[in-house]
């Protein structure tokens, strides 16, 4: 070993617990970076293989009904490979111990042959038999099952076409189709009140009087063909047949839901190791300086001895990245650990048959390629700097600082000062710079733990908008067929109910030139004092008697403002196609919805005073009672529960953005510590001579303390609430990032998170005081004094 | 003595720029010196005296003037050239001795012999100045002359053409100062190395071949020893 390499080691020895500091910050982003890139790479990979599996269908095409010679002229549309025709039915199911309103989703399977599409992941037991009389038997989806805890040979009860009939489980099963299911009008999975039950096609021909025809096809396509252009043909064949309108992949439910998953996550997988990474690239940089600047005079004496300009830079750079590759290291093996962790913690909701963790090699290099990029960019100027160094110059010691009275000072307090008090200001005002980067480091570390919590807070908001104050109902009833204004009265006259309100709603094709997208149009009359529509105050907001009113992020993504024309394309019923002028735009959080009147969307239904359902108020002790007699009325296909659907949505978010906030919130714990600690070590080793010297001169190891500490202890309180402001405006571009049709995110920061980032970096200061406390205790005055820096 | 000429410095002029003020370090500075003769710089505090000698080592570059070493001009030289200048032919002794506080006193010596073509062992250079038994000690555990004589060792273990010494004994007491100076007569003796020795101490100059006095940025004047005292010869 050259004794430059000693060099380099004992130099990294010396300075180890501040190259351990770094080495966390760059462990902690390449961690989240791994964590979330391999997780994203994991989901995204398996849902391909899934997909291709189990034969994902390419067309999804929902109608009333269709002879099933129809398929044929499906099949025959050019660039179809495969048609499948199905029969889908929702129904009202009821689960022995628990009484709270569930649907299920009847799903048809050939039966003779496996299903062509769509096929089905068997976890257990088998498929069903084909029983012309008696019972018959379902295959379950998992996640409803587990939720129930049924299991093959159990019973269970649906309402089909009005009959209670037992289904005997033979099987449990998961499907490409419903890897993240809903129910209808849910806004996030609820497997205990929504579940598949996969049925033989005669069986569910027969109860549903379908022999011979479907309602529902899947088409799978050639190779290169696009989707856009297939739609066309399926709708113009369907349009008889009380078609709904087909969609791609892109739109089908469980896909749909699954990629904007997949967005959130790369935000996440993005905007954290970023500002992790800048945040050691800073760290490195101060870091690097400090040691170049202490050993100017060594390199001088390395150059004078004939090294050369290279040998030192490398020299320089090889602490770096050391230090760095390290730091990766670690990084990428928690981040590893840590994905695997989140992967099996996704598959709590996106329902895979499995799930193919790996970390690819390119997120490896990529994570070292990052990785070392900041630690270079962090600290290239500073090494470049040493290299460069005229070594004449170096050899001479660095001038003697010169102080000046500092601002506060002249402005004549400094008779309240003691000296020491002095010492500090004149030290912060000497170097603004480097107190500013001290500032800024420390503040970095509090706006990280602000994103941290960001989250958590925004969730809560969003969720308490939606199901506190938009929806104030106990429950909401829907109607299998619009019904007449008498079924509102009906269900209002039960006793408990004391209030119901009518809702209308279609689900609706929205065009604005060449832009399109699926959503429901939903309409209320003028009470609106259960279900509100809220403007961007959170006010409630009264839909106008004639006019579409917009959630503005579609208006967005549709590119539409208040006044333009779109066209509604309704998908059930008639049918009906309008124009109509977009009179206002609301700010929800939740979804894409639209709004009309009720008359005004009744006008143009067609269909007389029409409604969907209703929402009730129902006294709490008549809440049973309510269920079962809503569970009786043929006409009522499912009832929601808003208190299951508070529940339902904590659930989702809680267990995934919450787990991912809550792992960024302990590495960005580790990161604050470490620019906080690292900043005050600089600090005393670089005034360490200055410190002894006061010590010899009488000082007490309290009073040298207060002036180093204290010192830091400024720092810390103006970097808390430049903490606050960098902070938030990372949780702005997180909030835009974020967006999906899913959930917007709000900017809301509650007052809770800016304590807890205070918390952290004070508690890391005092840590960090304490740690420099007992380092000055140690400080050995004879050697410090002797050694020239 | 007629001896061939190592270095032959031509109007060499030294600004710095402090502010608004102009500091003339050197003020013209016109000299030659021999091949293996040693010389003495002697002159008061701020005359000049270090940064001729930087300009000499190739570690500085004059504001004006020329000089010739080995037939190329050191100013004139590219960073890499003089890296191989200072690399193969200079040893330096600085004034505040300058070790690098994380190696010891062996690999002090070593960091310099390992880049050099036919460099001594650092344990004999070490030796030379009287501290082989102090070679596995690291700076701060040396005294300060202590430290000056590592320094020593690390400058002639490369056995130099040219050693620069900038008050190698300014903080010895004058046994060890001896001692130090012994190591660079017989350095400059065995290998004919030339050498240059700043000192404020005047009777150190009865050891050189010439005694260069220094004053206010140029040379005031030289004086030739006729008869050269060894080092064990000299009191202060
Ligand atoms: N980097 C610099 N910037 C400004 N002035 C400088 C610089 N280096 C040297 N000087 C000035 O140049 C003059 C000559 O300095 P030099 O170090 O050569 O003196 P010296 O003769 O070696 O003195 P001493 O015996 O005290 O070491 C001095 O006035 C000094 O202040
Ligand atoms: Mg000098």
């Amino acid at each position: 070993m050259t004794a430059l390499t000693r060099k380099l080691f004992r130099d990294l020895w010396h300075m180890r617990s501040q190259a351990l500091a770094i080495m966390i910050v760059i462990a902690s982003g390449v961690a989240t970076f791994v964590m979330s890139v391999s997780t994203l790479d994991s989901l995204q990979r398996t849902r391909a293989q899934v997909y291709a599996e189990f034969r994902f269908a390419d067309i999804f095409a929902p109608l009333k009904r269709a002879p099933e010679r129809i398929t044929k002229r499906l099949a025959a549309i050019p660039g179809v490979r495969e048609v499948e025709s199905r029969i889908v039915a929702e129904v009202r199911m009821e689960v022995a111990g628990f009484p709270d309103p569930v649907i299920g989703r009847l799903v048809s399977i050939p039966d003779y042959h496996e299903p062509k599409m769509n096929a089905l992941y068997l976890r257990s037991g088998r498929m069903p038999l084909l029983n012309q009389t008696g019972q018959q038997e379902v295959v379950l989806s998992e996640p409803f099952a587990k939720a129930h805890q049924l299991l093959p040979g159990d019973a269970i009860t649906a309402i089909i076409n009005g009959h209670r009939q037992m289904l005997r489980i033979s099987g449990i099963a998961l499907s490409p189709e419903y890897i993240y299911s809903l129910g209808p009008g849910a806004m996030f999975p609820d497997n205990a009140r929504f579940g598949i039950l996969w049925m033989n096609r005669k069986a569910l021909a027969s109860a549903y009087d379908m022999d011979g025809a479907f309602n529902d096809a899947v088409l799978k396509l050639m190779g290169n063909v696009k989707p856009a252009d297939i739609i066309e043909s399926v709708d113009r064949i369907l349009a008889r047949y009380g078609g709904m309108g087909s969609f791609e992949r892109r739109h089908q439910q469980s896909h749909h839901f699954l990629s904007q998953e997949f967005i959130g996550l790369e935000t996440m997988a993005t905007i954290f190791p970023v500002v992790f990474l800048g945040v050691a690239a800073f760290l490195l940089n101060v870091v690097v300086t400090r040691v170049i600047s202490t050993e100017r005079e060594q390199i001088a004496v390395l150059k004078a001895f004939g090294y050369s300009n290279a040998t030192i830079g490398w020299h320089y750079l090889q602490l770096v990245l050391i230090i760095t590759a390290l730091g990766v290291i670690a990084g990428i093996f928690s981040g590893r650990w840590l994905g695997q962790g989140l992967g099996n913690i996704y598959m709590d909701f996106f329902h895979f048959p499995y799930l193919d963790y790996r970390l690819e090699n390119n997120t490896i290099a990529l994570a070292f390629f990052i990785g070392f990029s900041a630690a270079i960019a962090g600290t290239l100027h500073a090494v470049m700097r040493a290299a460069k160094l005229p070594p004449a110059e170096a050899m001479r010691p660095e001038p003697p600082a010169r102080y000046r009275e500092s601002v506060f000072e002249r402005s004549g307090i400094r008779r309240f000062l003691s000296q020491p008090s002095r010492m500090i200001l004149r030290h912060i005002s000497r170097k603004p710079l480097k107190t500013l980067l001290t500032i800024i480091g420390i503040a970095m570390a509090g706006a990280i733990m602000m994103i941290s919590n960001f989250q958590d807070d925004a969730i809560d908001h969003m969720l308490h908008v939606h199901y506190k104050l938009t929806h104030q109902e106990d429950l909401t009833v829907t109607f299998n067929d619009p019904a007449s204004r008498r079924a509102l009265y009906e269900i209002a006259s039960l006793p408990g109910v004391t209030y119901a309100e009518p809702f209308r709603q279609a689900p609706v094709r929205i065009r604005y030139r060449h832009r399109e997208q699926r959503t429901v149009v939903q309409a209320f009359d003028d009470s609106m004092s259960l279900r509100r529509v809220l403007d961007r105050n959170l006010e409630p907001f009264a839909l106008p008697p004639e006019g579409i009113v917009l959630n503005d992020y579609l208006a967005e993504l549709l590119g539409v403002n208040v006044g333009d024309h779109v066209v509604v394309e309704v998908l059930t019923g008639r049918r009906p196609k309008f124009e109509i002028e977009v009179v206002a735009t609301v700010g929800e959080m939740l979804g894409i919805p639209v709004y009309m009147h009720i008359d005004a969307l009744n006008r143009r239904l067609d269909e007389g005073n029409a409604i969907d359902g209703t929402f009730l108020a129902v006294d709490r002790p008549f809440m049973n009672a309510v269920h079962r007699e809503l569970q009786d009325m043929p006409k009522v296909a499912g009832i929601t529960i808003r208190e299951a659907a508070i529940q339902s949505a904590y659930d989702t978010m809680g267990d995934t953005i919450l787990i991912f906030t809550f792992i960024n919130t302990i590495l960005a714990t580790g990161i604050a510590f470490g620019v906080i600690y690292n900043s005050m070590r600089i600090a005393f080793s670089e005034r360490s001579r200055e410190l002894a010297s006061l010590r010899v001169l009488g000082f007490s190891r309290a009073e040298v303390a207060y002036i180093l500490l204290g010192e830091l202890a400024v720092l810390t309180l103006i970097a808390i609430p430049i903490g606050f402001v960098i902070g938030k405006e990372i949780c702005a571009m997180i909030a835009v990032h974020m967006n999906s049709e899913l959930y917007r995110v709000p900017l809301i920061i509650e007052m809770s998170s800016y304590a807890f980032s205070a918390a952290v970096v004070l508690a890391s200061a005092i840590l960090s005081g304490l740690i420099i406390w007992r380092r000055l205790e140690k400080l050995d005055l004879v050697a410090v004094l002797k050694t020239r820096e | 003595m007629q001896a061939e000429v190592v270095f032959q410095a031509r109007g060499l002029t030294k600004i710095y720029q402090v502010g608004e003020t102009a500091v003339h370090a050197l003020r013209g500075v016109d000299l030659d010196l021999f091949k293996g003769e040693l010389v003495v710089l002697l002159g008061a505090s701020g005359s000049g005296k270090s940064t001729l000698l930087n300009i000499l080592g190739g570690l500085d570059k004059p504001t004006n003037g020329h000089v010739i070493y080995g037939g190329h001009d050191l100013v004139k030289a590219t960073e890499r050239e003089l890296t191989e200048y200072r690399r193969y032919h200079v040893g330096f002794v600085f004034q505040f001795y300058n070790l690098i506080p994380s190696l010891t006193a062996r690999e002090n010596v070593a960091v310099v012999t390992e880049i050099a073509r036919n460099p001594m062992s650092p344990e004999k250079a070490l030796a030379l100045v009287h501290l082989a038994d102090r070679m596995d000690h690291f700076p701060a555990q040396l005294s300060g002359g202590e430290q000056q004589r590592v320094a020593i060792a690390r400058a002639i273990a490369k056995r130099p053409a040219v050693l620069l010494c900038d008050e190698p004994t300014g903080a010895l007491d004058s046994i060890t100062g001896i001692v130090v100076l012994e190591a660079l007569a017989n350095v400059n003796q065995e290998l004919g190395t030339t050498t240059a020795v700043i000192t404020h101490n005047a009777a150190i100059g009865g050891m050189a071949d010439r005694v260069i006095h220094f004053s206010d940025g140029h040379i005031a004047g030289i004086d030739r020893n006729v008869e050269k005292i060894s080092p064990q010869g000299l009191s202060w």
